[in-house]
């Protein structure tokens, strides 16, 4: 059984090989030992988010490197037992950098790291590093400030609608955040908050949308994955941002802009350090001033001065001169967290959990 | 409140209660003449990519729906030539139905992810205050006739009282000289026409727009509707406006920023309904089950 089981599995990912690498084959004849990445997605590569976004890395390693690069990829990897088996082979089939693209990878890829010390492994939105496990991930609070920047200045009833996915700090950072920005040109703008207690269902995310339009929200903002918000708020005239890739084409009217992962630079670095010898193990949380994130295609609902003020304050936060979170600022039950001119330290921000004063509602917990 | 806002719950309510609907009765057909589906979630995933697929391709939201219905009903023909034909477990082969359907679903969408259907046609507010009837389609609209419909054909003809016969007792009925096996089928391609209609609602009306798994679990809900509304189509229809009226609910409450945890919120359309289930599953309540006696066997029987 054990066998037939590793058969199967070992075929199944040679198709998937098969599949990625072809097109890198084609140009390697000629070279002599081009450095092997290989990459696993939690998602499809169709998603047009999380996953989208890192295979569209893979493609710019492709694009720099030519045929001095074989780039394999394995999608829709269950987090569990099943990532462990394929980072495995992944390993086994001789490759040299291997990048693991979602939080629940983080067990499997430090513990085959173990097994091939001489493998070199990037894991994203972890927090376990090792002699050959690199971490990386990116400070998409800094875009959700800006991103509120535009939604207050857009939004005529002064109410934003926010759809949360879980209750973990990287959404909670990002709503605060996102409110932070938004008071910072409208003192008196109001958050409303939905959790749907789901990454991807674009039923019950169009539902979540429509209940925030209903009571009065003419700004859809979302932590979850589908476009579905953004397509509701194309429909109903409202506006919308979008959430880790470009999603104007779901609402070109509509969206303001897209909150916007970009690995192309990360990858492409540490690929290149893969191959002259000078990777080592670190830990990267890039906003802005890396790259790493982005607000392309700002909308036609974004008037000129809010593109201004959002500009002015993209290029403060690139420059270092400005922090979406520094005192004065008080908790949600009005105690204070920063004192005035305090900027929060990394390791509260990673586990922030409460509400910033203003935005109503309760925090689950 | 303002009339805009109740009318917004109003038709928040029927856009999540609509396909819900639409796969019940089809699965209540279905579990009448004794077959027990439970490849609901593949059959509506399959109707959400063809329907979208279809409508993206011709450009029209009629060839969409049949697309939709036909290749949901093919897959509920698969089912039954699997169970009624060959003879292989019920409740293993629907899981396997739902299992085939997202995965195929998944690999012929993957070109369509990103493409988008336009607005689905409204109706006009009719010169009435608020949105209520803005936000009402000709599907909501549709599935109330259909309820009474299956209610009409289970009831009130000879065709619904053979379909009853074949569930009640298959035997007997095969014994008088019903076509059991056909029979089923026609149960099985109707149920799937409806769960594909109920797929499409999702991927043409709601959202409007295609991802693999888009179903995200509404065929287990409606297969847990069949059986909350004691197989009876009228409460698959309460029971579905329940369902979605809390779903709807928790989500304004929040919005209101009500002090209570979304995540409370997000369990109450479950626990109502297995409350309910409860309270009609007593006896002696005079809201018995009326679960139809040869569900989910093994008809063995030639014709």
């Amino acid at each position: 059984m054990i066998n037939r089981r590793r058969i199967l599995s070992a075929a199944a990912l040679a198709a998937g090989v098969a599949i990625g690498v072809a097109a890198g084959l084609a140009g390697a004849v000629a070279q002599t030992k081009p450095t092997k990445v290989g990459f696993v997605y939690v998602g499809p590569i169709g998603d047009h988010g999380w996953s989208y976004q890192h295979h569209q890395g893979l493609l710019a390693v492709k694009k720099e490197f030519g045929d001095k690069v074989e780039t394999t990829f394995v999608e829709n990897v269950p987090e569990g037992p099943d990532a462990e088996r394929v980072i495995d082979q992944l390993a086994a089939a001789g490759h040299d950098l291997i990048i693991t693209t979602s939080f629940g990878f983080m067990n499997p890829t430090v513990k085959v790291a173990a097994k091939y010390p001489k493998i070199k492994f990037e894991h994203i939105s972890g927090f376990k590093q090792a002699e050959n496990v690199a971490t990386a991930n990116i400070r998409y609070y800094e875009g959700r400030y800006v991103a509120g920047i535009l939604a207050a200045k857009a939004s005529k009833g002064g109410t934003i609608g926010y759809i949360g996915s879980f209750p973990i700090p990287e959404v909670v950072m990002g709503m605060n955040a996102a409110f932070l920005g938004a008071k910072s040109v409208n003192p008196n703008i109001k958050m409303k908050i939905i959790w749907v207690s789901t990454w991807f269902d674009p039923g019950k995310e169009a539902d979540a949308a429509k209940a925030l339009a209903d009571q009065g929200a003419d700004i859809i903002m979302q932590h979850t994955d589908s476009p579905a918000p953004v397509k509701f708020a194309e429909e109903r005239k409202l506006f919308a941002i979008g959430q880790a890739s470009d999603m104007k084409a779901f609402g070109p009217n509509a969206i303001l802009t897209s909150i916007v992962n970009n690995w192309n630079g990360y990858y492409i670095g540490r690929v290149k350090a893969a191959m002259d010898g000078s990777w080592k193990s670190g830990d990267v949380w890039g906003g802005f001033n890396s790259g790493m994130l982005d607000l392309p295609s700002y909308g036609p609902g974004v008037a000129a001065d809010a593109k201004a003020l959002a500009d002015a304050a993209k290029a403060k936060i690139t420059s270092g001169e400005l922090h979406p979170f520094t005192g004065p600022l008080k908790k949600q039950d009005g105690s204070e967290f920063l004192k005035a001119g305090e900027k929060i330290a990394d390791k509260d921000l990673a586990g922030m959990n409460f509400y910033v004063e203003g935005i109503d509602g309760v925090l689950p917990k | 409140m303002p009339f805009d806002l109740i009318a917004g719950i109003l038709t928040g309510l029927l856009v999540a209660a609509t396909p819900l609907i639409l796969a019940a009765l089809g699965e209540l057909v279905v579990e009448k003449s004794g077959v027990l589906n439970l490849g609901v979630e593949g059959m509506m995933v399959i109707g959400a990519f063809a329907g979208f697929a279809a409508k993206v391709s011709t450009g029209s939201y009629l060839i969409g729906f049949l697309a939709a219905i036909l290749s949901a009903a093919l897959m509920g023909l698969l089912f039954g030539l699997l169970t009624q034909v060959l003879l292989s477990n019920q409740v293993a082969t629907g899981l396997a139905l739902t299992l085939f359907g997202l995965g195929l679903s998944a690999l012929f969408g993957a070109g369509y992810t990103g493409q988008t259907a336009g607005a689905f046609p409204r109706f006009d507010s009719f010169g009435l205050p608020g949105r209520f009837f803005a936000g009402v389609d000709a599907l909501m609209l549709l599935v109330l006739l259909l309820a009474i419909g299956v209610h009409l054909f289970l009831e009130r003809t000879r065709g619904g009282l053979i379909l009853r016969a074949v569930g009640e007792n298959h035997d007997a009925a095969h014994a008088i000289g019903y076509p059991v096996v056909r029979v089923r089928l026609l149960a099985l391609a109707f149920g799937g026409g409806m769960a594909g209609l109920g797929g499409a609602y999702l991927s043409l009306v709601q959202t409007p727009f295609w991802v693999e798994r888009m179903t995200a679990g509404r065929g287990w809900i409606a297969l847990a509707l069949v059986v909350f509304a004691a197989w009876r189509p009228f409460r698959v229809l309460a029971g579905a406006f329940l369902f979605g009226g809390i779903s709807i609910l928790q989500l304004h409450s929040q919005g209101f920023g009500l002090k209570i945890d979304a995540q409370i919120l997000s369990m109450l359309p479950y626990l109502a309904t297995i409350g309910v289930l409860v309270l009609i599953s007593r006896s002696g309540s005079g809201l018995t089950l009326k679960a139809p006696q040869s569900l989910g066997k093994v008809f063995t029987g030639s014709s």
